[in-house]
This record gives structure tokens, sequence and C-alpha cells, in this order.
């Protein structure tokens, strides 16, 4: 056999082996980066949703298909998830894709609140033409609070700081 | 304007079973070995040697069998524990076939060729797997076992004092006509099964019956006993056994369980301390332990005609250098008798392949164990979580026990590589240790069943992960 046969397959043999534990490392991925966000089109015409929508900056919709990157390309230090930290929903979290995201004890809220204190159709939170993220109290009637504030109109949030829903905070993170 | 909502939900992964990840691993395992088969042939002979469509359609039949039972009988078994063993065992194949072609270390006298027996091994071994997988339907039946397997693995341990030493170390059975049966093997696995019912029941004592003392948690002189208890045996085993790894092994495993039940770091100081102190004592007085001890630190002693088999390994690793000297071409059959086959089959692999080659199978070594953890802390109850770690850590301390001894890092001791090396026992026990493995990752990760359905599940995007 000749010398450079052997040499490819030896350097052919090393590939194949690393080939394999790679790919057994990419197997295991799936246990680090435990979740997974899939994309689910339902169809809503009408109501209070449709009205959302049509706020919600279309444009942006588009571009934001890829489970949230699209908000780092777009802008740097812009929140890409919701996360639940107090309430009975504590731990839950939602992708921020560029999609309004109503709360509210309403059975098609997008984070339904089981909690007294909450209306049916308590508040929104939707991205603005810029991309900032607003928050809207929808006349509920224990009101939203921003920290400490009462809201009175549709407000910017700002990373980190903690919406306050009757018993429950939620706070947008990177 | 889409009339669509665009939400998401988020949910785990792990619903789906995998199984089909698992197959194209397993094609995958299967084509690794083939193609270091005809590496080899092609090295040796430079021709394609006359085996290459047998011993692929053999293992590959092996792994198809056992792919297609974990789909019928574990179907959401962790996806790569079998494709990492498959190609594990198959590349020891290799190896040992490769060294048969070495006629010094063939002769009759050295037990003539040892693949075929080798392949013999392997297929009990996944005969076993098999049954394992069929018959155990639940492991937390083992845990009605947990007294039978005290006893059961102290009688494998105690038995080989009863028979000839073979190499040095009394650790075999010799079953006339069958050959050489090594206990220890199989008593780690059914220890391992002891030792999770046992402290599943105690650890509660263990971990919080106990006095703080310079920032260690001092557990109860009572609590102590067992401890105690199974370090005398290891050294007992060290002592009349002259078997420095399986010892090694016990108690290694011992502690890491203990540490794993109760948290308390307190038991790994312990455990080291009594190790260490042990080992210094039995390697005071016993002759055996000794040589090995000397060797580890005089590699390059001449002793009967050359330097030791320490230092010869050694030097196989570094004729190999980094990217090997390329399989088939490789020198290690001047290791002499039948050691390179068993004992330092790491020396050919990382000869003939190499550092990269070698850190490669080390890396699978360290898969395997990963999923074992991972296993661990997937399953729901403690005797499943504490039994997959203690089977784990055996295969880890056992894993590490033998490629330290090759590679001069601790004294050698008469431990085989899982999979890759020659050896019946060694083999088969693997493979039962993997099937109980599998069978508590199936129960760790079968989804919860469904919840009731609720009328307004298509209307909400609640996310409950």
């Amino acid at each position: 056999m000749s010398e450079l046969t052997l040499t490819v397959m030896r350097l052919g043999f090393l590939a194949v082996l690393w080939l394999f534990v790679i790919v057994a490392v990419q197997v295991i991925r799936s246990d680090l980066f435990g979740t997974r966000v899939t994309q689910r089109g339902a169809a809503r015409r009408g109501g209070s949703e449709a009205r959302a929508q049509r706020q919600a900056a279309p444009p942006q919709q588009q571009r934001r298909q890829d489970g949230g990157r699209g908000n780092n390309r777009q802008r740097r230090g812009a929140p890409t998830k919701l996360v639940v930290s107090e309430g009975s929903l504590t731990g839950t979290t939602v992708a921020l894709q560029g999609q309004t995201i109503s709360l509210g004890r309403a059975h098609d809220s997008t984070i339904v609140l089981d909690d007294d204190y909450a209306s049916s159709r308590h508040a929104r939170i939707y991205p603005d033409r810029d991309g900032q993220w607003i928050v809207e109290d929808l006349g509920s009637t224990n009101g939203t609070y921003l920290d400490r504030t009462r809201l009175t109109t549709p407000t910017p949030i700002p990373l980190g700081a903690p919406i306050r829903i009757g018993k429950t905070v939620i706070e947008l993170r990177k | 304007m889409s009339s669509t909502t665009n939400t998401t939900t988020i949910g785990t992964i792990g619903a789906p079973s995998r199984r089909n990840t698992e197959l194209a691993m397993l094609v995958f395992a299967v084509l690794i070995p083939v193609f270091a088969y005809i590496n080899v042939g092609l090295a040796k002979d430079g021709s394609v040697p006359a085996g290459v469509l047998g011993y692929a359609l053999g293992v590959g039949l092996l792994a198809g069998v056992a792919h297609l039972v974990v789909r019928k009988w574990a179907p959401y078994a962790d996806p790569l524990m079998l494709p990492i063993a498959t190609l594990l065992n198959g590349l020891g194949l290799v190896f040992i076939w490769r060294l048969d072609q070495e006629p010094q270390i063939t002769t009759k006298q050295l037990g003539g060729a040892m693949a075929p027996g080798q392949l013999m091994w392997s297929t009990l071994g996944v005969a076993l797997f098999l049954a394992v997988l069929v018959f155990l339907k639940d492991h937390r039946v083992l845990q009605r076992y947990t007294y039978i397997s005290m006893v059961v693995a102290l009688a494998l341990l105690i038995a080989p004092v009863f028979f000839p030493p073979r190499f040095g170390a009394r650790i075999w059975i010799t079953i006339p006509g069958v050959g050489g049966l090594q206990p220890g093997e199989f008593a780690k696995i059914i220890i391992a099964i002891f030792f999770a019912g046992y402290l599943m029941v105690k650890r509660d004592a263990l971990a919080l019956a106990s006095r703080r003392f310079m920032g260690l948690y001092l557990p109860r002189g009572r609590d102590l006993g067992p401890i105690l208890v199974i370090w005398a045996l290891s050294l007992m085993i060290l002592v009349f056994e002259t078997d420095l790894g399986t010892s090694l092994l016990f108690f290694g495993l011992f502690v890491v369980m203990l540490y794993v039940a109760t948290e308390r770091t307190s038991w790994i100081v312990f455990g080291l301390l009594l190790s260490g102190g042990g080992a210094v004592a039995v390697a005071t007085f016993e002759s055996h332990v000794q040589v090995r001890v000397h060797n580890w630190l005089n590699p390059l002693e001449l002793s009967n005609g050359g330097v030791t088999e320490t230092a010869q390994a050694m030097y196989s690793f570094g004729s190999g250098g980094i990217m090997g000297s390329g399989l088939g071409q490789g020198y290690s059959r001047l290791i002499g008798g039948i050691a390179p086959k068993s004992d330092y089959i790491l020396a050919t692999v990382g000869e003939e392949t190499g550092l990269a080659g070698l850190m490669g199978i080390l890396l699978l070594y360290g898969l395997l164990i990963e999923r074992g953890i991972r296993t661990a802390l997937a399953a729901r109850d403690p005797f499943g979580k504490l039994l997959a770690i203690g089977l784990s850590g055996a295969f880890a301390l056992q894993v590490f026990v033998v490629a330290g001894g090759v590679t001069g890092l601790i004294p050698l001791t008469g431990m085989t590589m899982p999979f890759l090396a020659q050896g019946g026992s060694s083999v088969i026990a693997n493979w039962a240790l993997v099937a109980i493995l599998l069978r508590i990752s199936d129960t760790a990760r079968r989804p919860a069943p469904a919840p009731a359905p609720s009328t307004d599940a298509e209307m909400t995007q609640v996310v409950r992960p």
C-alpha cells in the first residue's frame, strides 16, 4: 500500500472519530439549552388583539422570526424575553419577537393571570416603531405598576424594571 | 398585514424519543470500526482483509437488534449511550484483531488469536444487554434486593480467594471448560444496587445527625460504621487478592455515592484520608503492591532483559506522537505477552492513533459517563438517582484507574478498559451496566402523562414549562 493512502486513512480515521465526538456533543446540546421556542400561528381576527396588531409595528414582525435574535441585530441591549418573577406563574418566560403580549384573566391573553386582583384585559406590552417595548394599562380596576408608579399612559419599559399586576411581577430581560 | 398573531410557546425538549438520532449515530458507530478494520488490513497486508464483510455484518446486526429492542422496550432512553458503547466495543475488537496479526504475541502459550473469542463475548454482552432491557421493566424492582445484592456482591468479591492467582492477582474464578471469569466486574454493578438501596434509606441520618467541627460535619460514630466496614473490606480485598484496582473501585464508589446521597463534603475528606492511609499501610507489607508501586516510581529500571512494561507503554505513547503512526503500523507488540491486548490496550491506541485518537477515545468514555450522570440528574426517584450515579461512578473510576495506570499517573492495577480491552467478564458486565442506565434514563425521560384536556387549550398561550 502506498504511503499516501495510509497517511490519508490515518488522518481520515482521526477525522471520523472526532466527527463522532462532535456530533455526540451536538446531540447533548439540547440538555444544556433545555427549552425551545415553537412558532404557533393562531388565526385571530377582530377584538382587541387585532387592534393591538395594527399598532404593533408590523415591519418588525417579519424580521424577528428567528427566535428573538433579530432584536440583538437591530438594537444592542434590547430585551429578548419577558420573565414572570413573582406570582403563581413564576419562572414562565415568553420570547419577545415583536408580538403584542396581552396580560389578564381572559382566556385568550398571552399570559393568563390567575390572580384575583387582575382584570380580564389588564395590560399589554408591545414594541413601538423603534423597537422600544411599551407597557400600557387597559383600564384595569386595580392598576398596573411600573416600579412604584401607577401607569396612566403607555410607558417605555426599562430593562429589568418590575411591572406589578396584582400579585404577579414581570420584567424584561436580555 | 398578516392576520395571524405571532406568538410563541416554550416547552422543554425531551418529549421526542430521539430514537432516530440514536439510529443515525449507531450507523456512524458501526462504520468507524469497519473503516478502522480496512485500514489495519491495508497497512498490514496491502489488501482489504477477507473478514471485513463478516465483521461489518456481525457488528451491524448486533447494533441493529439492540436498537430495535431499545426502540420497543425503552423508547425514551438516552440516544447516545448505545452508539458510544457500540463504537468503543467495535474499536476494541479492531484493536484486538490488529494485535492478533502480530505473530510474536499470538502464540499458542499466550492463547492464540483473541478477536474471535472477544466477538463471542461481545455477542453475549449484547444478549445480556437485551435481556436486561426486556425483563427489567422498572429499575425500582432492584430496590427490593438491597440486602440480597449485598450478600451476592460480597460472595463474588470473596470467591476469587479460593482460586489460584492468575497474572499476579487473585481476581479470577476458574471454571473448567469455560476459562476464567472476573467476578469483580459483576460485583461492581451489584454493589452499586446495594449502596443505592442502603443510602436511600439512611441518607437523612448520615446527612443530618452530625456535629460541626472545624468547618466539617462529623457524622456520629454509629453512622460511621458502614463506611468503616466497607473500608476494611476493600483493604481485605487488597491484602488477600492483591488487587489494587478492585479495592480502589469499591471504596471510591462508596465515597462517591455517600457524597451524592448526603451532600456532605466531609465524606470526601474522610474517604481520601482513609484510602490514603489504607493504601500506605498495605503498600508497606504487601509485596505484590510494592512491586507495582516500585515499577511506577522507577519505570526505567532494568528487569529481565529490558525496562518495565510501564516504561514500554510510555515508549508507545511517545512513538505515536500527536497524530499516531497509523493503525497497524505501531510496535506495541514489543510490550510482550498478552498485556497489549488487555491491560495495555490504551498503549496501542495511543501509539497508532496518537494523542488525537487517544483523547477522542477518552472523550467518548467521558461522554458515556456524562450521559450516566445526566440520567441521574433527570431521574425522579431517589433510588434511580443514586443507582445511576453509582453505575456511572463505577464506570468512571474504572476508566480512571486503567487509563491512569497505563499513562503512569498511578501505579498500574489489574483492571480492564471497559469495552475496549480483551476480557469476557468486563465486556459482558459493562453491557449490562449500560442496559441498566438506559432503563433508568427511559424512566427519567419518559414524558409525564398528559394533563386532562381543557376546553380553552387552543385559545390560550399560557406557558408552563
